[in-house]
């Protein structure tokens, strides 16, 4: 495979960028060329995708110098391991490409998708200036060679999720949100850059190749402890911390739910298929240091924490979208396990899967909130399923994949990660299944309140219910197909299926998962069906109460008031702090000080000088002339 | 005749200039007096050039005439736009520069 295919993939939707961001004026007018040209920005990416996957398949992956394509930084040796150097270049190998074939894939359904649903919209050719530089800068974050690279996608599709939750910017709300995603998203880009600097002192490089070369054999500077396991501790957590931002786990999670103030689509792209899957894709991508370190227990436990977290929180939301939103964060939680139990490959399954059928809930989401008029409160809603059907089989063929239905898409990849955390971690697998059971449960109770039962839709939003445009729902078709049917393809046969010995090269060998497979299987299958029969059970025929009729009921609709815990402990005292030391005393007192004291002073100065300019010309020539005699009686007599 | 008696009367006309801008208020009468200092310097080169034998200071005062026919075009101008403004051509009451 030559750089130049993973050039075009790469510049694509950078052209389509800049065409959309510097003449929107021009097209504005003209809807169908903008999305057009969006949409067609990402199809090439998607084509030279392909075409990549076909390579690494064949066994022509594109590693080491061969990616290589220029030194960015260079400098001199000022570090025992020799000058310190970065270069932009590539690296795509068996995970790399699956990112790549979800990244436009997924992303190229969602363009066309927004083609429909942006209609009429004011900012329309921003949006899509907006969408594909986010696609172009999640390519670079999982084309990259080194971590630099990696930070530098890391940011960008952080700026653009900022960006597009903001899009609607006349909304006080939107533009909070956007500033709350990338507030907290700091932190975690925090966490990142440290555990980069950890990396860079110990091995004097940040290239993944290089890196996880030196690890392996135990050659390192020593910067913490004695051991290369401490100092790669010490990375690890700290690279695990960004992934937290990005991805949403406990502690940081608050800014996803709030996200969805974005564009619908936004949501699917960005908040569902792909960048928030940047943290899973960061670790699976280091497995070699994780597996050294030997931190994956941390992070199982803070992703299957966060995956029953989430899901509770789940239970008593009324709001579609972020159902679907606390839905995501439960689901990544799920990944975390994944990749933190060292089974890589299954971790990754599962972003594929989720990548779809999540994705397709989200665009489905959309549609049902185009149907509504922006509607957002499932009890405004029910019976739908008769004016938007096909909505309706899409959403529902998404549902029973995430629910873990036998032999669909989330079932092949939800089950794999369960199964492989079994051994090591019993709790573990315990508390996913738990969670399994509530992911079904709280996903039938917004399909049976949205879809089935009484109409409890406003009457003058009933008369304009209507099936969306076949620009929409073809993306939905076309991505319930996958969301069905990739477990099957893809994932029959767990440690022997097709992924896992895609991806074999990639990850380091996962030790074989023990029990009976079937028997798991079954386990998943009774749990999934059961929380969906108990869903069917409260919520055929009635809507969820207005009001929480218990303490506990109130915590979990209030999703255990974490916000407002974080407002009190963390937000507000800072605010305090900025304003009382950092801006009433540091900046008004001491830089104003300073700086109004210079005025005050020169104007003091000043008003003693002006005496000297009185105005008389012959007072200037007097001081004239005295000061040549001066120069003139220096000159003769003292030299 | 010897140098010195030129340098000398050079020197006395260039003190009468001085003193003159120093003392009187009437614009034109200092302008005047600018004017004799002027012409004490070209009495000095004039004189020097000759004793030494060489040309260089007899252009000088071609330098210097000019210089000083430019200089009155502008000051009388600005007299004249002085005393249409002001009425009057004594600097002193010609200090609105005054700080």
């Amino acid at each position: 495979m030559s750089p130049n295919l993973i050039l075009v993939l790469l510049i694509s939707p950078l052209v389509g960028f800049l065409i959309n961001g510097l003449f929107g004026k021009w097209l504005k007018g003209n809807e169908k060329l903008s999305g057009g040209i969006g949409a067609l920005a990402v199809l090439v990416s998607l084509i030279c995708s392909i075409s990549a996957f076909i390579s690494v398949k064949n066994g022509n992956p594109l590693e080491g110098d061969a990616g290589h394509l220029y030194s960015w930084i260079v400098s001199g040796a000022f570090i025992a391991g020799g000058p310190f150097e970065v270069n932009i270049g590539f690296h795509v190998d068996a995970l790399t490409t699956v990112m790549l074939l979800v990244i436009t894939g997924v992303g190229f359904l969602i363009h066309v998708y927004s083609i429909g649903y942006m209609h009429g919209d004011e900012g329309y050719t921003r949006y899509f200036a907006y969408l594909n530089l986010f696609v172009f800068a999640m390519l670079i974050l999982v084309l990259g060679n080194n971590y630099l690279m990696m930070f530098v996608g890391w940011e960008g599709v952080g700026l653009c999720s900022y960006l597009l939750i903001g899009f609607w910017y006349e909304k006080q709300s939107a533009t909070d949100a956007g500033k709350k995603a990338f507030i907290v998203n700091r932190i975690g880009d925090f966490g990142f850059l440290l555990g980069m600097f950890t990396l860079f002192a110990a091995f004097g490089s940040l290239d993944f190749v290089s890196i996880f070369d030196k690890a392996e054999a135990g050659t390192i500077e020593i910067v913490f402890g004695e051991t290369t396991k401490a100092t790669l501790m010490v990375a690890t957590l700290l690279l695990f911390v960004g992934a937290i931002g990005k991805s949403a786990q406990l502690p940081l999670y608050v800014w996803l739910p709030d996200a969805m103030e974005g564009p619908t689509p936004v949501s699917a792209l960005i908040h569902a298929a792909t960048m928030v899957t940047a943290g899973v894709y960061m670790i699976a991508r280091s497995a070699i240091l994780y597996n050294l370190a030997e931190t994956g227990a941390v992070v199982a436990w803070i992703g299957v924490l966060t995956a029953l977290f989430a899901a509770i929180i789940a239970l008593k939301q009324n709001d579609i979208k972020r159902i679907l939103a606390y839905s995501t964060v439960s689901q990544l939680g799920y990944m975390f396990v994944g990749v933190g139990v060292g089974a890589y490959a299954s971790g990754i399954f599962h972003l594929v899967t989720h990548a779809f059928f999540k994705g397709l809930m989200f665009l489905t989401a959309g549609s049902v909130m185009h149907a509504m008029a922006n509607e957002l409160d499932i009890r405004k809603m029910g019976g739908l399923r008769n004016k938007l059907p096909i909505t309706h089989a899409t959403f529902l063929v998404g549902a029973l994949a995430i629910a873990g239905a036998p032999f669909l898409s989330g079932f092949w990849s939800k089950d794999e990660i369960l199964h492989s955390a079994w051994d090591s971690f019993p709790f573990i697998y315990i508390i996913g299944l738990v969670t399994a059971f509530l992911t079904a449960f709280y996903m039938f109770r917004l399909i049976f309140v949205t879809f089935y039962g009484e109409s409890r839709v406003e009457p003058e939003v009933a008369s304009h219910l209507h099936e969306s445009p076949a620009v929409m729902w073809l993306p939905l078709a076309i991505l319930a197909v996958p969301s069905a049917l990739i477990g099957l393809l893809l994932g029959v046969g767990g440690h022997n299926s097709w992924f896992h010995h895609f991806t074999e090269d990639v990850f380091p060998k996962a030790h074989e998962a023990s029990g009976s497979v079937l028997l798991f299987m079954a386990i998943s299958s009774v749990v999934g069906i059961a929380g969906i029969a108990y869903a069917w059970k409260r919520y055929k025929d009635r809507a969820p109460s207005a009001e929480p009729t218990n303490t506990l009921q109130k915590v979990v609709a209030n999703k255990f008031y974490v916000d407002e815990v974080y407002n009190t402990f963390i937000v507000q005292p800072i605010k305090g702090a900025s304003h009382f030391l950092l801006w009433k005393l540091f900046d008004s007192g001491i830089i104003d000080g300073i700086v109004n004291g210079v005025a005050a002073l020169i104007r003091v100065i000043g008003g003693m000088l002006r005496r000297l300019q009185t105005g008389i010309v012959q007072a200037y020539i007097v001081s004239m002339v005295i000061g040549i005699v001066l120069f003139l009686a220096y000159y003769l007599f003292f030299t | 005749m010897a140098l010195q008696y030129y340098l000398i009367l050079s020197a006395l006309l260039f003190t009468i200039g001085v003193i003159g801008v120093l003392v009187r208020r009437n614009a034109i009468i200092i302008f005047m007096c600018i004017e004799l200092m002027l012409n004490a310097a070209n009495l000095a080169f004039v004189a020097i050039s000759r004793n030494l034998g060489t040309a260089e200071g007899q252009l000088f005062v071609f330098f210097v005439m000019a210089v000083a026919a430019a200089e009155v075009a502008i000051g009388l101008a600005i007299i004249v736009s002085v005393f249409k403004h002001r009425e009057t051509i004594n600097v002193d009451e010609v200090n609105s520069l005054k700080g």
